[in-house]
């Protein structure tokens, strides 16, 4: 007899090198690395110093993201880090990629972008593998059913060095999504949702999955956007299970099995979903028909309302009052009525192809309201690319947007695209955190149609009466 | 890393609950390629003003605090980012453990692997320390004890390796290495190949 298991359950099994014991952790094997310029440069120095190699360089995948700048340029070569130390660190990466034999999308490449991007567009990423960065979005993978988790540099290290973690196994969460998301309403009205319901540390512990009719509706650019904030929760990873929708995403990208190992590989990830009787530690059920597009209010990805909804009423606690202070906001008041300085399009979260169609959807034929700064970034250079085929970039330039070169832009404000002090952000990354976006920044979190709507009125804004506008 | 069995120190306490990685160090400070150095940045928006002078009121800034070693935070301390640099702050700061009621995942293991100890306490004891910033506690990481002010203890979970390689001063990428021949018997019959 064989015990049932969850996805999660399958791929944490088929990875682990040595069994956890009371005394010691799991040895978890690694089948992709994901690698950028900011986690990394004490791991290198850390293998430089015991004259370590890299064992796998192999399936080690490095880019260029977080620093780099996404002024518009005539040819990348031209790209210009902002500040001395950042300029150093960019080129610490690119030699630490030479010394060590890993392959880097560097800034001239056609496939640099942001890393949670450029994994599942090289088709890198793929359902089954572990997968892990320096960098807690890394759960964004999970959309293909993959187990991928965010590490710190000391883990990095241990990962260039032996391809392997030292992991305690953890606990399993499911997210039942039923009904289906209304028009107007998306992935990321539905995650933001899902962590008010649940909390910010709702999923500590736990790995997340994702499951039901409304999850299985989604495409893998929603899927990401599900996955990717599930570290918002608390927890570190979020998975789905893979389908004909991940397959198909997945042929004949460059890194994936080709002809009859494909179709190998497209049997063994069919075994992956958790089996129909399979336990999780908890379960929460969401239902996707109620919800409207959500906007956060506070400084934390869970202090998050419904669009119509007012700033809700102050809970006596003095870090919701805090929160309240630094958005410079007040309960009881709808936020619909708040300015907008700036409005960004972009991240991990939000910028592949569809978000940025959502987001030209809006714009088109309409202009970006006076005072408004709107940013556009594509997650790579692939996406870039495709947009403008499709003449994307004629939409946001002709509605009063920047459109610029691909990477994590205004969503941390450490490559000189910055929100200034006391201005208020739409944005559609994955933190309102305080100071995120810049210093005093206030940033409030949605989905790119409303992101797109609130720059248009100058205000944050409901995007479903300018769709129903056509 | 040096072996660590006991802390003793007057707490720093900051109330403030969900205190994420972005301010404990804003990411702009994470240009470096060094782990040195980083205590000057750690809280930057809340430690300093515009003006680059000390905001008077935050806790770090007193002159209580200066010598404490264990920082008593709000709920859910370290959550957001998994960037190590975090911790690096802290400790280049002074600060060598953590009391919460809950501390996030990856924020708990960067710390472990770099001597900062995460101290997961109940809310009835949180809210005593709470109370009574600068009284002194002994966190003891051989026994997993915490000696309160009172005189009383409680145990705080950590998980046995962990505490294992703190109380010992051993690099967990030394045990790992350990185990390469197991890692290479596993490349080589794992079924499939990545």
């Amino acid at each position: 007899m064989t015990t049932a298991r969850t996805l999660f359950e399958k791929v944490w099994a088929d990875h682990v090198v040595v069994d956890e014991t009371p005394d010691t952790p799991a040895v978890l094997y690694i089948d992709l690395h994901l690698i950028h310029e900011v986690t990394t440069p004490q791991a290198f120095s850390l293998l430089r110093d015991k004259g370590l190699p890299v064992r796998r360089p192999d399936l080690t995948l490095a880019t260029m993201d977080h620093s780099t700048p996404t002024t518009p340029v005539a040819s990348l070569k031209d790209l210009l880090v902002v500040g001395e130390s950042a300029a150093a660190q960019v080129r610490q990466m690119q030699q630490n990629c030479m010394d060590f034999g890993i392959e880097l999308h560097d800034f001239d490449s056609e496939h640099r972008g942001i890393v949670h991007v450029i994994g599942p567009e090289l088709g890198a990423t793929q359902p089954g593998k572990t997968i892990v960065c320096g960098d807690s979005h890394t759960s964004t993978h999970g959309a293909f059913g993959a187990l991928a988790f965010g590490i710190g540099t000391t883990e990095v290290g241990h990962v260039l060095a032996t391809q392997c973690l030292l992991q305690r196994k953890p606990k399993t969460l499911a997210v039942e999504v039923s009904g289906a998301l209304g028009s107007g309403v998306g992935a990321k009205d539905l995650i933001l949702a899902i962590i008010g319901q649940i909390g910010v540390d709702g999923g500590t512990g736990h790995v997340i999955e994702y499951r039901g009719r409304a999850i299985e509706a989604l495409g893998m650019d929603a899927r990401m956007t599900v996955c990717n904030m599930s570290i918002e929760a608390g927890a570190r990873a979020g998975m789905i299970a893979p389908d004909d929708t991940t397959f198909e995403y997945l042929r004949g990208r460059p890194r994936v099995p080709q002809d009859a190992a494909w179709d190998r590989a497209v049997a063994r990830w069919r075994a992956l979903p958790g089996d129909a009787d399979a336990e999780f530690d908890r379960t929460v059920s969401i239902d996707a028909g109620t919800l409207e597009p959500m906007v956060t209010f506070g400084t934390n990805p869970g202090m998050v309302v419904g669009i119509n909804e007012p700033v809700p009423d102050d809970t006596g606690d003095t870090s919701f009052r805090k929160a309240l202070d630094y958005m410079q906001l007040e309960t009881g008041k709808p936020l619909t009525e708040t300015g907008v300085d700036v409005v960004f399009v972009g991240s991990c979260t939000n910028s592949r192809l569809s978000d940025l169609q959502q987001a030209a959807s809006v714009l088109k034929g309409r202009r970006v309201a006076d005072g408004v700064r709107m940013l556009v970034v594509p997650g790579s250079q692939q996406i870039k690319k495709a947009a403008e085929d499709i003449g994307l970039d004629r939409v946001f330039l002709e509605a009063g947007a920047e459109w610029r070169e691909s990477g994590c832009s205004m969503c941390l404000g450490m490559n000189g695209d910055t929100v200034g002090r006391g201005q208020l952000s739409v944005s559609t990354s994955n933190r309102n955190f305080e100071g995120r976006q810049g210093i005093g920044a206030r940033t409030v979190l949605a989905s790119p149609l409303t992101a797109a709507a609130s720059a248009i009125h100058g205000r944050i804004a409901d995007p479903r009466p300018l769709l129903d506008e056509g | 890393m040096q072996p660590l069995t006991q802390i003793r120190s007057r707490t720093v306490v900051l109330p403030t609950r969900d205190i994420d990685t972005d301010q404990i160090i804003p990411a702009r400070f994470l240009t470096t390629t060094s782990r040195e150095g980083l205590g000057a940045h750690l809280f930057a928006d809340l430690r300093f003003g515009s003006d680059g002078e000390p905001v008077a009121g935050f806790p770090l800034n007193s002159p209580e605090s200066e010598g404490c070693e264990i920082l008593v935070a709000g709920n859910n301390f370290g959550c957001g980012s998994s960037r190590e640099h975090a911790p690096w702050a802290l400790l280049d700061h002074g600060i060598r453990a953590v009391i919460s009621t809950e501390i996030a995942d990856i924020f708990r293991n960067n710390s472990l692997k770099n001597g900062l100890v995460p101290v997961v306490v109940r809310q009835e004891i949180h809210d005593r320390l709470l109370a009574s910033p600068g009284a002194e506690v002994l966190i003891d990481v051989e026994r997993a004890m915490i000696g309160l002010p009172d005189g009383s203890e409680v145990s705080f979970p950590i998980d046995g390796f962990a505490r294992y390689c703190l109380v010992e001063g051993i690099d967990q990428l030394g045990f790992l290495q350990q185990q390469l021949d197991e890692i290479s018997n596993y490349e080589e019959q794992r079924p499939w190949k990545p």
